[in-house]
């Protein structure tokens, strides 16, 4: 609590920072592409918002494995702080995913492999998320989510190998990783978008870090109402 | 076990067991769906193997706050968890049981349904065997979904959230095989994907639902 305390305004403010400059960056000082035009710009957003919908599930899965394994109780408070903003990534890509099909592929919406995927993704943490809220006990909540997570993480990976049966789709590969090999991203678009995606992820841990100690405090606040109860 | 079974069965078969409604909701899909896409024979036989699937995989969902919340109100899910049969066996024996009334039963009303959507021959084979081979995954993951929702008062809604992403790669094979099978593609990789499913979730659901059964009876 204190550390993160402390820690806090210097993440907001990194985070308000690179997305500031980022954004800005990318939407105003990059050219347009040859082919896309300006829709090439939902990139920065579009890209950091799809890794961490996938990074935050991540980082459920492994604070649910701590919780499991370490019992620690703080561990599970950010699993479930976390599920929010993963949800709210994952729609971010979606939604983002969607404005610039339309343009690019004339279709707002194509049963393609990597967009199923998230769609499933999304439903994913709906279910989380719902089984979190629905327990009143807040250990056999933690509990029972952390299994679903896990259960739910190797389920994840099968869907999204088994869309892949249907066709190759109309989404690309990732380019990100493709520097010095055919058809990499261009410079013009590499720098701001490497700063979008670290200011995404300062977001996601601003995010996650103020959402664990309301969740602690509320913890604390029920504690100490039971105790004023008893006494 | 095998008393476990047999009990599980008989209650299932009596009045209010759920037996009926499975085939009863599964016959209705797939009646609904020519009224709904209109009856032409061409894009009902493009479809049967999805609505079949579909069909099949909401008829198993039906019952599956059943296999477990009953066993709970009533005491015996505490007496059957301090029995000397391990909790997994327990759980294995209900998916079984739900299995048996429900996937068992679809699988055999399956290429009845089938005519009434026009599915080209060459699918039926497929149609039975993917159905024998998958639907045994639907009731081992309906039954870790039943198992998280326990101690819930109105768990169905919430089962139904949490099994059916569950579901899609079962579903997505299934219906491949019986496409691939209907078409005349060779449907042997999906079909061996399908059996990997099931083959795992036979395997290791059970001792995650049994977990989950423990933490909802502390």
């Amino acid at each position: 609590m204190r550390l993160s305390r402390r820690v806090l305004p210097w993440i907001a403010a990194l985070a308000g920072l690179s997305l500031g400059i980022g954004l800005i960056w990318g939407f105003f000082f990059t050219p347009d592409d040859y082919k896309q035009g300006s829709t090439v710009k939902i990139l920065f957003i579009h890209v950091p918002a799809a890794m961490m919908a996938i990074n935050a599930w991540i980082m459920m899965l492994v604070t649910s494995l701590i919780w499991v394994i370490r019992r620690h109780h703080v561990s599970a408070l950010a699993a479930r702080a976390a599920a929010p903003a993963g949800l709210v990534f994952t729609l971010i890509a979606l939604v983002t995913g969607a404005l610039w099909g339309q343009p690019m592929w004339n279709t707002w919406w194509e049963w393609d492999p990597r967009l199923t995927s998230f769609l499933i993704l999304l439903l994913f943490y709906l279910g989380y998320i719902a089984l979190w809220s629905a327990i009143e006990d807040p250990e056999t909540a933690a509990d029972l989510t952390g299994i679903l997570c896990v259960v739910g993480s190797v389920f994840a990976v099968m869907s999204r190998y088994a869309v892949k049966f249907w066709n190759q789709g109309l989404h690309q590969d990732s380019t990100i990783l493709k520097v010095g090999e055919k058809d990499p991203l261009d410079v013009a678009y590499y720098v701001p978008l490497v700063i979008c995606l670290v200011g995404f992820v300062l977001f996601f841990i601003l995010i996650v870090l103020l959402r664990t100690r309301m969740l602690i405090r509320a913890r604390r606040l029920i504690a100490l109402e039971a105790r004023e109860r008893l006494g | 076990m095998i008393a476990l079974l047999a009990r599980d069965l008989s209650l299932a078969f009596r009045a209010g067991g759920g037996f009926g409604l499975g085939l009863a909701f599964f016959l209705l899909v797939v009646v609904l769906v020519p009224l709904g896409v209109g009856p032409d024979s061409a894009i009902l036989a493009a479809i049967a193997p999805g609505v079949l699937w579909v069909g099949a995989l909401l008829a198993s969902l039906l019952s599956l706050d059943r296999i477990f919340a009953l066993d709970h109100e009533d005491g015996s899910l505490d007496l059957l968890a301090t029995a000397p049969l391990p909790l997994e066996g327990v759980v294995a024996i209900k998916a079984l049981a739900h299995w048996l009334v429900t996937g068992l039963a679809l699988t055999l009303a399956a290429p009845l349904l089938a005519v009434l959507l026009n599915l080209p021959a060459p699918g039926y084979p497929w149609l039975l065997l993917s159905l024998a081979v998958g639907t045994p995954a639907l009731s081992v993951i309906g039954a870790f979904g039943a198992s998280l929702t326990i101690g819930l008062r109105r768990g169905g809604l919430l089962l139904s959230l949490l099994v059916l992403p569950l579901y899609v790669p079962t579903l997505v094979f299934g219906a491949e095989v019986v496409r691939r099978g209907a078409t005349g593609l060779a449907p042997a990789t999906p079909l061996a994907l399908l059996a990997a499913i099931t083959a795992g979730s036979l395997a290791l659901l059970p001792f995650a639902a049994a977990a989950a059964i423990r933490v909802n009876l502390r």
